[in-house]
C-alpha cells in the first residue's frame, strides 16, 4: 500500500510539474490550477503514503533516512502550496515541483522503502519536535530556491538580455516577499521545535545539552536567518544582497542535516 | 464553392461561399486609407445597401486606422462580387474607381476564410501580435449581428475568428512581450516591483514617448505620479491629464527619494541625475529599488549610475534592443499562429463540407421522388385492375425504397469527417446525379 500511494505522489507531483512548466510558457489559468490541484492531491497521497509507515512505526516517520527524506519533501510541497496562496503566485511552481520529483526519484533509487523495524516510542513531544524542524528545513529550503531565482533574475535584468523565461518569471519584489514568508515559516517551526526538543530532553534528564553539535548548529541557524530578516530590510542590504544571504544559510541548513547529523552529534542521528 | 443556400431556387441546395475585399496599411498609403474609413454607423449602412442591391446576402464591414475589409456571402445575382464589392465601395466614399486598382485585396473561400483568421490572431496586423485587432473585429461583427446583418455563415466564420485570436493570444507568444519603447519600460518596472498598483512615478520632462510611458502606468494603476518639467506650464498640462501633481523643477532633488519608478526625457547637453543625486535618492528611500527609464538624447542619467546598488537603469538604446528581441521572438511564433488559424479553417471547411453533403442527399432525394412519381404514373396509367390501395401500397413502398437507398449516405455524411473533407468528391457526385443542372 505504501509503495503504491509513493508511487501515486511521485505521478501526481510530475503531472503537476507539467502543468506548471506548461503554464509558465503558455500562461493558460485554467492549466495553472490544475497544477496546482495535481499537487495538492500529491500532497495528500504521500501524506497517506506517511500515514502508512506512522501506523506501522507507531510514530511520525523520521527514524529511517527514507521516511525522514519523504517527511522533508512533504512538508516543503505543503509550505510551498500554502505560499502560493498566500502570495496567488505560481510562476514558482515548476521549480518547486522540479524540485520535488528529483527528490523523491532520488528516495527511491538510494534509499530503501522497506519499513524499519520500530523504535523505541518516544512520545508525542519528541514527534512534534522532529517533525517542526524537519519543516523548518523544508522551509528554509523553499525560500533558497526562491533567492536563487531573485538573483538569477535580479542577473538578468541588470545585464539588459531578456530571454524569454524572463517575461514570465516572478516580478523581484513578490519573490523577495515570498522567501521571507518562508523564512517566517521556518523560523518559527525551528524555534517552536527547538523548544519542543529541549523541554522534551529536560523531562528525559532534567537537563539541557546546549553542547551537543546539533544544538550549536540549529541556535546558530537561528541566528542567521533572523539576521536575514532584519537584513532585507536594511538599506544597504535589501534585495539581491539579502538573497545571497538567504542563499548562503541554506548552506548551512544542508551541512545541519548531512553532515552534523550524520558524523558529529550523537543524539541526532538518524541512520 | 459558389453560391449560397439562402437564394437557393431549390429549398435544400446549399452551396456556401464567402468573399472579402479589402486594403490595409500594405496595399494602400494612409492617404488612401483614410478615405476609405468607415464609421461603425457607415459600416451598418454598407451592410444594409450590400444586401439591399442583391451584391451580398450576409455582409460585415471591419474598419480600423490600417484596413478598411468587406467580408460577405455574394448573392447570386452578383456575377463577380468582388468586382460588385469594390465598386460599392469606391461609389460609397465618391473616390474614382481607377484610384483603387491594385490598391484591393480580393480573397474566396477558404483564402477569404484564412485571411480572416490571420487578421484575428494579428498574423496581418502592421505591429504582429496587436491585441487592439480583436476587440475591433469582435465589435465589427457583433455590431452586424445586432443589426441583422449576418447569417449562419458570417456568424460561424466571426465565431471562429474570435476563438482563433483568442487561443492565438493564449497559446503563442505573438503577443506576449511588449513591442513598443514605452510599454518596454513600464513591463520591465513591473518585474522589478509586480503590481505597479500603489507605487508612486516621477516624470521629468515631457516628451512624447515619457506621456506613453505615463499612459501605460495609469492604466495599470500607478499610485502617485509627480511631473517635473522646465516649463512648469507643461508640467501642469502634463500631469492634469493623467491625474498627476506638478512640481517645480527646483523641488527635483527633494522629491527624487520618493519614486519607484522615474523616467526622464529631458532635452539637456548634460545629465540632468548624477550618480550622487540618485545614490543620495537610494538612501532616502531605505535602499528600495528604483527603475528608471532614461528616454533622453543624450543621456539624463549620468553613465556611472548604473552600477548602484538597487537601482535599475534602462536608456533608449536598452528598450529599443529589447522591442526588436521581442518582434523577432513574436516572428518565430509565426509558425504556431498559423498552425491554429489552419486548425481553425479546417473546421469551418469541416462545417461547410457537412453543410453541402446534406443538401446533396436532400437533392438527390428530390430527384428520386420526381423520377419515382413519373415511373409510378407512366406505369400504372395502363393497369386498370390496380386498386386504389395497392396503389397506394406502391407509392409507399418506393418511398420507403427511396428513404432506405438514401439512409446510409446521409448517415455517412453527416457524421464521417473523412467525406466532409471531400469536397471535391461531392462536387463530382453532384455533377453526377445532375444536380448541378437545376441551378442552372
Amino acid at each position: 500500500m505504501t509503495h503504491f500511494l509513493g508511487d501515486l505522489s511521485l505521478a501526481l507531483y510530475v503531472a503537476s510539474f507539467t502543468c506548471y512548466a506548461r503554464n509558465l510558457y503558455v500562461p493558460n489559468a485554467w492549466v495553472g490550477r490544475l497544477g496546482s490541484f495535481l499537487l495538492a492531491a500529491g500532497i495528500g497521497a504521500q501524506y497517506w503514503e506517511l500515514y502508512q509507515r506512522s501506523l506501522a512505526l507507531h510514530t511520525v516517520p523520521y527514524d529511517d533516512l527514507y521516511g525522514s527524506m519523504s517527511l522533508f519533501a512533504w512538508l516543503l510541497g505543503i509550505t510551498y502550496l500554502g505560499l502560493e496562496v498566500f502570495h496567488r503566485q505560481r510562476t514558482v511552481g515548476p521549480f518547486v515541483t522540479l524540485l520535488l520529483v528529483c527528490w523523491i526519484v532520488l528516495l527511491d533509487i538510494f534509499t530503501p522503502r522497506s519499513l524499519p523495524t520500530p523504535s523505541v516510542p518516544r512520545g508525542a513531544m519528541f514527534a512534534f519536535h522532529v517533525t517542526l524542524n524537519t519543516w523548518a528545513y523544508a522551509a528554509f529550503a523553499l525560500a533558497f530556491v526562491l533567492s536563487v531565482i531573485y538573483l538569477v533574475q535580479d542577473r538578468v535584468l541588470r545585464s539588459r538580455r531578456l530571454g524569454a523565461p524572463f517575461w514570465r518569471f516572478p516580478a523581484l519584489d513578490v519573490l523577495d516577499r515570498m522567501a521571507r514568508s518562508s523564512v517566517y515559516i521556518g523560523l518559527i517551526a525551528l524555534v517552536f521545535g527547538v523548544g519542543m526538543g529541549l523541554a522534551w530532553e529536560h523531562r528525559l534528564s532534567g537537563g539541557y545539552n546546549f553542547g551537543d553539535p546539533k544544538v550549536i548548529i540549529t541556535l546558530a541557524i537561528v541566528g542567521v536567518y533572523v539576521a536575514y530578516l532584519l537584513l532585507s530590510r536594511n538599506a544597504s542590504w535589501r534585495g539581491a544582497r539579502a538573497a545571497l544571504l538567504c542563499s548562503f544559510n541554506f548552506l548551512m541548513v544542508l551541512f545541519s542535516y548531512t553532515f552534523v547529523n550524520l558524523y558529529l552529534t550523537r543524539f541526532h542521528r538518524f541512520l | 464553392m459558389t453560391t449560397t443556400a439562402a437564394n437557393s431556387n431549390r429549398p435544400g441546395a446549399v452551396r456556401i461561399r464567402v468573399a472579402v475585399i479589402g486594403c490595409n496599411h500594405r496595399t494602400a498609403p494612409v492617404e488612401l486609407r483614410e478615405r476609405i474609413v468607415f464609421s461603425s454607423q457607415q459600416a451598418l449602412q454598407a451592410a444594409d445597401e450590400l444586401r439591399d442591391r442583391g451584391i451580398l446576402e450576409e455582409a460585415v464591414v471591419v474598419s480600423t486606422c490600417n484596413r478598411s475589409e468587406l467580408y460577405g456571402v455574394p448573392g447570386d445575382v452578383a456575377p463577380s462580387a468582388a468586382e460588385a464589392m469594390e465598386e460599392y465601395v469606391a461609389s460609397f466614399h465618391h473616390i474614382p474607381r481607377g484610384e483603387l486598382t491594385g490598391r484591393f485585396y480580393r480573397w474566396s473561400g477558404p483564402d477569404a476564410v484564412r485571411h480572416l483568421f490571420r487578421v484575428a490572431a494579428s498574423l496581418d496586423s502592421m505591429l504582429l501580435g496587436e491585441a487592439e485587432i480583436l476587440g475591433q473585429l469582435r465589435t465589427a461583427y457583433n455590431q452586424a449581428l445586432d443589426h441583422g446583418a449576418t447569417g449562419p455563415v458570417l456568424n460561424r466564420m466571426f465565431q471562429g475568428a474570435l476563438e482563433v485570436g483568442k487561443r492565438v493570444r493564449s497559446e503563442t507568444e505573438v503577443g506576449a512581450r511588449p513591442m513598443s519603447v514605452a510599454l518596454a519600460g513600464v513591463k520591465l518596472a513591473e518585474r522589478v516591483f509586480g503590481n505597479l498598483k500603489g507605487h508612486s512615478a516621477l516624470i521629468l520632462g515631457a516628451g512624447a514617448v515619457a506621456e506613453q510611458v505615463v499612459e501605460h502606468m495609469r492604466n495599470r494603476g500607478i499610485g502617485n505620479l509627480r511631473v517635473i518639467n522646465r516649463s512648469f506650464d507643461r508640467a501642469a498640462e502634463l500631469a492634469h491629464r493623467f491625474g498627476g501633481e506638478a512640481m517645480a523643477w527646483e523641488s527635483l532633488e527633494s522629491v527624487l527619494g520618493a519614486p519607484d519608478v522615474l523616467v526622464t526625457s529631458v532635452s539637456t547637453a548634460g545629465p540632468v541625475l548624477t550618480r550622487e543625486m540618485l545614490e543620495r535618492a537610494i538612501a532616502a528611500r531605505s535602499g528600495r529599488p528604483v527603475f528608471v527609464v532614461d528616454l533622453g538624447v543624450p543621456r539624463n542619467v549620468a553613465d556611472n549610475a548604473s552600477g548602484l546598488y538597487n537601482l535599475y537603469l534602462y536608456n533608449i538604446d536598452d528598450l529599443g534592443e529589447i522591442v526588436e528581441q521581442n518582434k523577432k521572438a513574436r516572428e518565430s511564433e509565426i509558425p504556431r499562429a498559423e498552425a491554429i488559424v489552419a486548425e481553425h479553417i479546417d473546421k469551418f471547411e469541416a462545417w461547410r463540407g457537412a453543410l453541402e453533403a446534406g443538401s446533396i442527399v436532400n437533392d438527390l432525394r428530390d430527384q428520386f421522388h420526381k423520377h419515382r412519381e413519373l415511373i409510378i404514373r407512366e406505369k400504372l396509367k395502363d393497369m386498370d385492375d390496380v386498386s386504389p390501395q395497392e396503389r397506394e401500397r406502391i407509392a409507399h413502398i418506393t418511398e420507403e425504397l427511396i428513404e432506405r437507398l438514401l439512409e446510409e449516405p446521409q448517415e455517412k455524411l453527416k457524421y464521417g469527417r473523412g467525406m466532409r473533407g471531400r469536397l471535391a468528391g461531392l462536387e463530382a457526385l453532384r455533377h453526377l446525379f445532375g444536380l448541378d443542372e437545376g441551378k442552372k
